[in-house]
């Protein structure tokens, strides 16, 4: 059996548009390594200005929830309201919360 | 019979053709990486060498803008980059050769010499588009400023490339080694003197070829030997892009260049 690996390994791209805000997931490319992957999406994902900073990760490094268990996760949250913080009477100061 | 439009004849005083030696090199060499369009080995790398292209053309425009205001008659970047004759395009000959395509008298044609070539050009570009940010010409320097921010990451980009390559698989070393045999010769063009250079650096337009072959080889070397690569020997030829004398393959390329706009004259869309 032939041990070539022929398919680059995937990566989840992460671009901050300016500094102060938060990398955000903007899609995934293939690479042979992390380093040409932060090249790769430098052309990929910011040759139009939507960048000043890139992460990357290899996809298979991310650890995610199993879509069959959304209802075991997710809603039990939905009728829990009373942990929005939106039962207080705020002072004018801070009414722009 | 269509109406072809016919060449501009140019004044080609030593300042214009300074100009043009680089101006040429990046829009020729930018026609040959733009040939991978489409047929990139994978999407990602495809979309690098396109973006790469575009950064060259960008440049080869400012220039022939530039050059066409020290050249005096009036003319803009598209008379000039598709309007000439082959023999007032002064480009380097390396830039010329086929990249992706090969053919029976030309071998080559393969990603080991497009990623050695941009490696190597980029790094040549990058020493000169460093020392044009003092040129007594300031817009020239002005072009420069933007640009070697652009040459730096070709450089990066193609070095990367070139170490992977060559210090890679069995194959993948033999066809950089191939590669890096028949480019090797081309490169002694890059660093040949002549009045126009001379004249330059006097004038401090900008600095003559010789005095870049330090710098460049202080670049490229170090890559190389990471890369596995054993420098071929040094050969007497020279070749004369930039004194207007091709090789067979860029009358092919200008063919395919200018017929648009020969046949459509200041066409736009």
């Amino acid at each position: 059996m032939s041990t070539v690996q022929n398919e680059w390994p995937l990566f989840e791209v992460f671009v901050r548009a300016k500094a102060g805000l938060d990398h955000k997931h903007c899609g995934s490319l293939h690479a042979p390594d992390a380093k040409m992957a932060v090249q790769l999406a430098r052309e990929v994902y910011t040759r139009r200005q939507e960048g000043t900073s890139v992460w990357v990760v290899r996809s298979s490094d991310i650890t995610a929830s199993d879509p069959g268990d959304k209802d075991m996760l997710f809603d039990p949250a939905e009728d829990k309201v009373y942990r929005h913080p939106s039962f207080y009477e705020l002072p004018d100061a801070v009414n722009h919360m | 019979m269509t109406s072809t439009s016919e060449s501009i004849r140019l004044n080609l005083t030593p300042p214009v053709r300074y100009v043009l030696r680089i101006a040429d090199s990046c829009l020729i060499h930018a026609q040959r990486l733009a040939e991978w369009c489409g047929h990139g080995p994978v999407l990602e790398e495809d979309i690098a060498l396109t973006n790469m292209a575009l950064d060259l053309i960008g440049q080869a425009r400012s220039l022939l803008t530039h050059a066409a205001r020290l050249e005096g008659q009036g003319f803009d970047e598209d008379q000039l980059a598709f309007l000439r004759d082959e023999r007032n395009y002064l480009n380097l000959t390396l830039v010329e050769q086929p990249m992706r395509r090969s053919s029976a008298h030309a071998p080559g044609g393969d990603f080991a010499d497009t990623v050695l070539r941009n490696f190597l050009l980029a790094s040549w570009l990058k020493s000169i588009w460093s020392r044009l940010i003092s040129s007594s010409d300031t817009e020239l320097a002005a072009i420069a400023g933007k640009a070697v921010k652009e040459a730096r990451y070709h450089q990066q980009h193609a070095a990367d490339w070139v170490v992977r390559l060559g210090d890679g698989t069995e194959e993948s070393a033999r066809r950089m080694q191939a590669a890096l045999t028949r480019i090797w010769p081309y490169t002694n063009e890059l660093f040949v003197r002549d009045g126009v250079d001379a004249e330059a650096e006097k004038s401090g337009l900008g600095p003559a070829r010789d005095g870049l072959r330090e710098d460049w080889l202080g670049q490229v070397q170090p890559v190389l030997a990471q890369a596995c690569l054993t420098l071929p020997a040094a050969t007497p030829f020279v070749s004369t892009g930039t004194l207007g004398r091709h090789s067979e393959h860029l009358g092919f390329m200008l063919a395919e260049m200018q017929s648009l706009q020969r046949q459509h004259p200041g066409g736009r869309w």
